[in-house]
C-alpha cells in the first residue's frame, strides 16, 4: 500500500509546489482534464493492488481463524498429531473474568494460566452483557456473549507474566476488567494447578450467582472443585434455579414448539432482568438508573476504586449459604411444564 | 406540593428533584455557564428588539439559503460542546495513571464518550454536511428553491430538536452510558434501565425525522429542479456527490429508526428483540445499526469530497481531471457503502469466509478513492494554483486522508481486524478520515462559500492560522494514538495501569489543545472578518473565479437566486457562460413565484420535542397530549392554502439594478 500512498503524497506536496501561481515558468493548461492512459493507469494500479491484498487475505483470514484448530506450535514447529490439548472455558462477568479448565476440574478468577508450548482451546461466553475476550500476547480478541458461545485457538510460546482484559465496553467496571495471564512451563503450570487445588474453594451454583454479582477490580480467587455441568448451565442461561436452559428450549422449538403452553415457561426464561430484581444495577451517573430513590450518600459510587479502609467495599456482602443450592433446571425434579407439542399431526 | 406520591408520579413520572445533578460540580459549573450565557443572549435579543426579525426572516423562513445557515450556526454550537467532551476524555485519560483516578468518575466518563461520538456524528457533522448541501446544491442547479421548502425548514426544527433533547440530558437526568451505538444487551431495560439510554433513543428519533426528509427533499430537488440543458453528466460534483449522499441517506436512515424502534419496544413493553433471553438476539442489532452505520460514514465524506473537487478546480483555475471517472467513482462507493457492514464486528465469531468476504469488499472501495484521489493530483498537475484558504485545506486533506486510507485498508484485512478491533489504533483511523476529510472538507466549504453567503471574504491570515493548528493538532492527537493501539491498548476506558503509556496520552492531549486553538482561531476569522466585512466585501458574487452557476448570481443571492433561469450548455456552466462573453440581461424581468414562511416546522418540531420528553420521563399525559397536539398541528397545516407568492417584476427589477449599479462601479 506504501506504494501508492508514499508517491501520492509525494506528488501532492510536488504539484502543490510546482504549480502555484507565482511560478511562471509552469506549464499552465486550463483546458487539459482527460487523458485515457492516465485513467487507465488510475484505476487499474490500485486493482491490481487489491487483488494481490484479496488474495492474501482471503488466505490469511482461512488460516487464522480463530476457529481453526492449531496447526503449528510456533513460525517453525509442526504440531504434533499426539500432541495434548488444554481446554478453558471463559466466562465474562461484570467485570471479572472466569476461567474453568474442565479436564483439571478447577477453576479461577481474573487469573489465567496455560503451560507453553501446549495449544489451548478457548471456549467462551458471557453471563451478562457483551465483552471481548483480549490477551493481545496470545493471540487476538473474539466477543464474549451470553447464551452463545465463542471459540478461540492460540498457543503461548514463552514464559511471562501477560496482560489480558476486554476489549469491549460493558459498563462502568470495564477499565479495571483486567486479569494476568501466565505462561508456565509444564512444572510450573502444574504447581499453579497444586496450588489452585490448595487455596481454592468450591464453587457450585450458588458460589457461581455469588460471584456474578457486579463487582470491580474483584481479586483473583480460585476454586479447586467446580460443580458437574456449571459451565454449561452459564452457557445456556440457567445456573439460576428454577431457570430453563436454553438447550431445552431449543429443543422445544426443534420439535415443534411447546404452542400455547409455552407461557408456562416463560418466568422460566428470564435472564437479563434477575439483576435488576436483585437490586444489583449500576446507579445512575446522576440520577439512581432504576427509578427508584438514590441509594444512601454512604455507599461509594459505582466505578471508583475501594478505599484502603474498606477493600471489600464494592464486593457482593454475604458469602453464599452452600446448602441454599437448588436442584439442577431442567432436571428431573423440576420437570418442564407440558413441553412438546406433542398434537397428532 | 404533592405529598400523595401517586399523584406526584402521575404528574412528573420519574422525574424528581434528583434528576437535577446539582452535586456534581463539573455539571453544575456547566450548567451555571450556559445559563448564564443563554439569559445574556435571550437578554441581547430583546434589548435590541430583534426577535420579530428572527421569527419572520430566519426560524419560519423556508429559504434554502437561510435554513441552510441555521444548519450551520446549529453545527458549530455542537462543535463546542462535542470537543468539550473530547478535551474532558483526554485529560482524563492523560492523568489516571496508577494511584491516579482522575477527575471523571466511571458514571460520568462514559456518558461523555457516548455523547463525544453521538454529538460530532448527529449534531455536528451531519447539519454541517446537510447545511453546506443546503445552501450550495440549488443554487448549483440553477434553481429557486429546494422542491419542498416547507419540509426544509421542518427537517432543520426536527434536527434542532434532536439536538436539544440530547443537551437537556446534560442538565436533567443523565445521558447514555453506552457507547455511540447504544450495542444491546448493555442498552437495553435491565443493564440500562435509567434515561440514559432513552435520552438517546428519542434525541435519535426526532433528528432522524428531519435527516430522513432533508434526503428526500434534496433528491426531488436534483432529478426535478436542474436548470435547462443540465443533463446528469453535466452537473457540478458537489451535486453528484449530494444525489448521492441524499440517496445514501433516504435507504439508510430508516434502518437506524427501524432499529431503534425495536431497541425501544424492548425498553418500553418489554418485547425480546435483543435481550438475552426469551429468545432475543443482540447480534442482530449489532448487524442492523450497522447496515446503516457503514452507508452513514459515506454519507458524511462523499460531500466532502464533492467540495474538494469543486475547490481545487476553481483554484488551480483548470477543468476538473477526468469528471466521468470521478462521477462512476461516487457511484460505486454509494453502492459499495451497502456491502460493507460487517467489518465492523469480525470478531463476533462469523466464520473465516464471511469476514475474508467483507474485508474484500471493504479494500475494494478503497480503488474508486483512490481514483478520485489522483483525480484531484492530476487537477493540480499543469494548473496555476491560488493559495487561499479553501486550498490549503484540500491539500492538507490530501495528504492527511491517504494515510486514513491506509490505515483503514489494513483494519479490513480480518487478522489484523482481531488485534487492532475496539483499540485506538482504530479511535486513531477513523478520526484520521472523519477530521482529515469530513471536517477538512467542511473547512473548506466553509472558507469557500463564505463570500457568496454574506457578501464579504473570510479573513485568510486568521483562517490560515485556523488551518495549520487543526492539521499539526490532528498529527498531535491521533498519530499518538496509532501507537498506543499498535501496542494493544483499546478504546473506552478511564483508567490505566502501565505508567510508560501516560506520555502518549500526554502528546496526544496536547494536540487537542492545538485543535482547541485551531477551533478559537476559526471563531476568530468569523468574527474578525465581520468587523472587517467592508474591506473584504466582494460585489462581483464571484470573488474566486469560480465554475459553476452559484458564482453567476449575487453575493449574497437574492431570495429567488437567479432573476432568469439560465440554460447550461456545458459543465463548468459559470466558466462556459464566462468564455462566451456572457452579459446580464437588464429588462424583461417578469414576477417570481415564491414559496411563503410558515411556522408550522417550528411547532411541530417544538411537539415532537415535548413528546420526546414525556417519554423519556415516563410523563403519560404529556405524551398523549403533545402527540395529540403534532396531529392537530399538521392536519390544520394541510388547510393553509396561503404557501406561495409573486415577487412583483418590478422589485426584481429594482434588486437587479441596484446589483447592475454595483458591478458597473467596480
Amino acid at each position: 500500500m506504501l506504494l501508492i500512498i508514499v508517491p501520492v503524497i509525494a506528488l501532492t506536496l510536488i504539484f502543490a509546489r510546482r504549480y502555484r501561481a507565482d511560478n511562471k515558468d509552469a506549464v499552465y493548461d486550463p483546458d487539459w482534464h482527460h487523458s485515457t492512459q492516465l485513467e487507465v493507469v488510475i484505476w487499474t494500479a490500485p486493482l491490481l493492488i487489491i487483488i494481490a491484498l484479496g488474495a492474501i487475505t482471503w488466505l490469511a483470514t482461512h488460516t487464522l481463524d480463530p476457529y481453526r484448530p492449531l496447526t503449528r506450535i510456533d513460525g517453525e514447529q509442526a504440531l504434533p498429531a499426539d500432541a495434548k490439548h488444554l481446554d478453558i472455558q471463559v466466562v465474562a462477568l461484570d467485570w471479572k473474568w472466569l476461567f474453568f479448565y474442565p479436564e483439571l476440574g478447577i477453576a479461577s478468577v481474573n487469573e489465567l494460566a496455560a503451560p507453553v508450548d501446549v495449544p489451548v482451546s478457548f471456549k467462551i461466553t458471557s453471563a451478562t452483557v457483551m465483552n471481548s475476550f483480549f490477551i493481545p500476547a496470545l493471540a487476538g480478541q473474539v466477543y464474549a456473549m451470553a447464551g452463545m458461545q465463542t471459540q478461540l485457538h492460540a498457543v503461548i510460546n514463552e514464559e511471562g507474566v501477560y496482560n489480558g482484559f476486554s476489549a469491549n465496553y460493558s459498563g462502568s467496571g470495564f477499565s479495571r476488567m483486567n486479569f494476568a495471564f501466565h505462561g508456565m512451563s509444564q512444572e510450573g503450570f502444574d504447581q499453579w494447578v497444586a496450588k489452585v487445588k490448595r487455596e481454592g474453594k468450591n464453587l457450585d451454583r450458588a458460589a457461581f450467582m455469588w460471584l456474578e454479582k457486579p463487582s470491580e477490580q474483584a481479586p483473583v480467587q480460585y476454586f479447586a472443585t467446580v460443580e458437574n455441568g456449571l459451565y454449561d448451565a452459564v452457557l445456556n442461561m440457567c445456573v439460576a434455579p428454577g431457570k430453563m436452559c436454553m438447550s431445552e428450549m431449543h429443543h422445544i422449538d426443534a420439535m415443534g414448539g411447546a404452542g400455547t403452553e409455552s407461557h408456562e415457561n416463560r418466568e422460566r426464561l428470564q435472564y437479563d432482568n434477575h439483576r435488576a430484581e436483585h437490586g444489583d444495577e449500576a446507579s445512575g451517573a446522576t440520577f439512581p438508573a432504576s427509578g427508584r430513590p438514590p441509594r444512601s450518600g454512604d455507599v461509594q459510587p459505582e466505578g471508583m476504586k475501594p478505599d484502603a479502609v474498606a477493600p471489600e467495599a464494592n464486593q457482593p456482602q454475604s458469602e453464599p449459604d452452600a446448602h441454599q443450592g437448588h436442584g439442577v433446571p431442567g432436571s428431573p425434579d423440576t420437570p418442564a411444564p407440558a413441553q412438546l407439542n406433542d398434537k397428532p399431526n | 406540593m404533592f405529598s400523595d406520591p401517586d399523584v406526584q408520579q402521575f404528574i412528573f413520572g420519574r422525574l424528581t428533584w434528583e434528576a437535577i445533578p446539582y452535586h456534581d460540580p463539573i455539571l453544575l459549573m456547566t450548567f451555571v455557564a450556559v445559563a448564564l450565557g443563554g439569559i445574556a443572549l435571550l437578554g441581547a435579543v430583546t434589548y435590541f428588539g430583534k426577535w420579530g426579525y428572527l421569527w419572520n426572516e430566519w426560524f419560519t423562513s423556508v429559504d434554502h439559503k437561510k435554513i441552510g445557515i441555521m444548519y450551520g450556526i446549529l453545527a458549530i454550537v455542537m462543535l463546542l460542546r462535542g470537543f468539550a467532551d473530547a478535551i474532558m476524555m483526554l485529560t482524563q485519560k492523560a492523568i489516571a495513571f496508577g494511584p491516579n483516578e482522575g477527575y471523571l468518575p466511571p458514571h460520568h466518563f462514559d456518558q461523555v464518550f457516548t455523547a463525544h461520538g453521538v454529538i460530532m456524528i448527529f449534531f455536528f457533522a451531519m447539519p454541517l454536511v446537510t447545511a453546506v448541501m443546503n445552501f450550495v446544491m440549488p443554487l448549483q442547479i440553477g434553481a429557486r428553491d429546494v422542491a419542498f421548502p416547507f419540509l426544509n425548514n421542518f427537517s432543520f426544527w426536527m434536527t434542532a430538536g434532536g439536538a436539544a433533547i440530547t443537551m437537556l440530558s446534560l442538565f436533567v437526568g443523565e445521558f447514555a452510558r453506552t457507547g455511540w451505538l447504544a450495542y444491546p444487551p448493555l442498552s437495553g431495560a435491565a443493564y440500562s434501565p435509567g434515561v440514559g439510554v432513552d435520552y438517546y433513543i428519542w434525541g435519535l428519533q426526532v433528528a432522524g425525522v428531519g435527516t430522513t426528509l432533508s434526503g428526500i427533499n434534496l433528491i426531488a430537488t436534483i432529478v426535478k429542479m436542474r436548470a435547462p440543458g443540465m443533463t446528469m453528466m453535466k452537473l457540478p460534483v458537489f451535486t453528484w456527490t449530494t444525489l448521492c449522499t441524499n440517496i445514501l441517506i433516504v435507504a439508510a436512515f430508516p434502518v437506524l429508526t427501524a432499529t431503534l424502534t425495536l431497541l425501544t419496544l424492548d425498553r418500553y413493553v418489554g418485547t425480546h428483540f435483543f435481550t438475552n433471553d426469551l429468545g432475543g438476539n443482540p447480534m442482530m442489532y449489532i448487524n442492523l445499526i450497522w447496515i446503516w452505520g457503514h452507508p452513514e460514514v459515506y454519507i458524511l465524506i462523499l460531500p466532502a469530497f464533492g467540495i474538494f473537487s469543486e475547490v481545487v478546480s476553481t483554484f488551480c483555475g483548470k477543468r476538473l481531471f477526468g469528471y466521468a471517472s470521478m462521477v462512476y467513482a461516487t457511484v460505486v462507493i454509494t453502492i459499495l457503502s451497502y456491502l460493507v457492514w460487517l467489518h465492523h464486528f469480525f470478531t463476533m465469531g462469523s466464520g473465516a469466509s464471511v469476514n475474508a468476504f467483507f474485508g474484500i469488499t471493504t479494500m475494494i472501495i478503497s480503488i474508486p478513492t483512490g481514483a478520485k484521489i489522483f483525480n484531484w493530483l492530476f487537477t493540480m498537475y499543469r494548473g496555476r494554483i491560488r493559495y487561499e484558504v479553501p486550498m490549503l485545506w484540500t491539500i492538507g486533506f490530501m495528504v492527511t486522508f491517504v494515510i486514513g486510507g491506509m490505515t483503514g485498508v489494513l483494519l479490513a484485512v480480518p487478522p489484523a481486524d482481531f488485534v487492532l478491533h475496539n483499540g485506538l489504533f482504530l479511535i486513531a483511523h477513523f478520526h484520521n478520515v472523519i477530521i482529515g476529510g469530513v471536517v477538512f472538507g467542511l473547512m473548506a466549504g466553509i472558507n469557500y462559500w463564505w463570500p457568496k453567503a454574506f457578501g464579504y471574504k473570510l479573513d485568510h491570515f486568521w483562517g490560515a492560522t485556523s488551518f495549520w493548528f487543526w492539521l499539526t493538532g490532528f498529527y498531535f492527537t491521533f498519530m499518538p494514538m496509532y501507537v498506543l493501539g499498535l501496542m494493544g491498548v483499546t478504546r473506552r476506558l478511564n483508567h490505566f495501569d502501565d505508567p510508560s503509556l501516560q506520555i502518549w496520552f500526554m502528546i496526544s492531549t496536547f494536540g487537542a489543545c492545538l485543535i482547541a486553538l485551531g477551533i478559537a482561531t476559526f471563531i476568530i476569522q468569523m468574527v474578525v472578518s465581520f468587523m472587517r466585512r467592508h474591506e473584504l466585501r466582494d460585489v462581483t458574487g464571484d470573488p474566486w473565479q469560480g465554475r459553476t452557476l452559484e458564482w453567476s448570481t449575487s453575493s449574497p443571492p437574492p431570495d429567488y437566486n437567479f432573476a432568469f433561469t439560465p440554460v447550461i450548455h456545458d459543465l463548468d456552466a459559470w466558466w462556459d457562460m464566462k468564455r462566451r462573453g456572457h452579459s446580464r440581461p437588464t429588462e424583461g424581468y417578469r414576477p417570481i413565484h415564491m414559496p411563503k414562511n410558515t411556522s408550522t416546522g417550528i411547532f411541530l418540531s417544538g411537539l415532537s420535542t415535548v413528546l420526546a420528553f414525556a417519554l423519556i420521563w415516563y410523563i403519560w399525559w404529556l405524551a398523549a397530549a403533545s402527540f395529540i397536539g403534532l396531529l392537530v398541528v399538521a392536519i390544520a397545516h394541510t388547510f393553509n392554502y396561503k404557501r406561495d407568492f409573486y415577487i412583483p417584476a418590478e422589485e426584481v427589477m429594482r434588486s437587479e439594478n441596484r446589483r447592475n449599479q454595483a458591478l458597473a462601479a467596480e
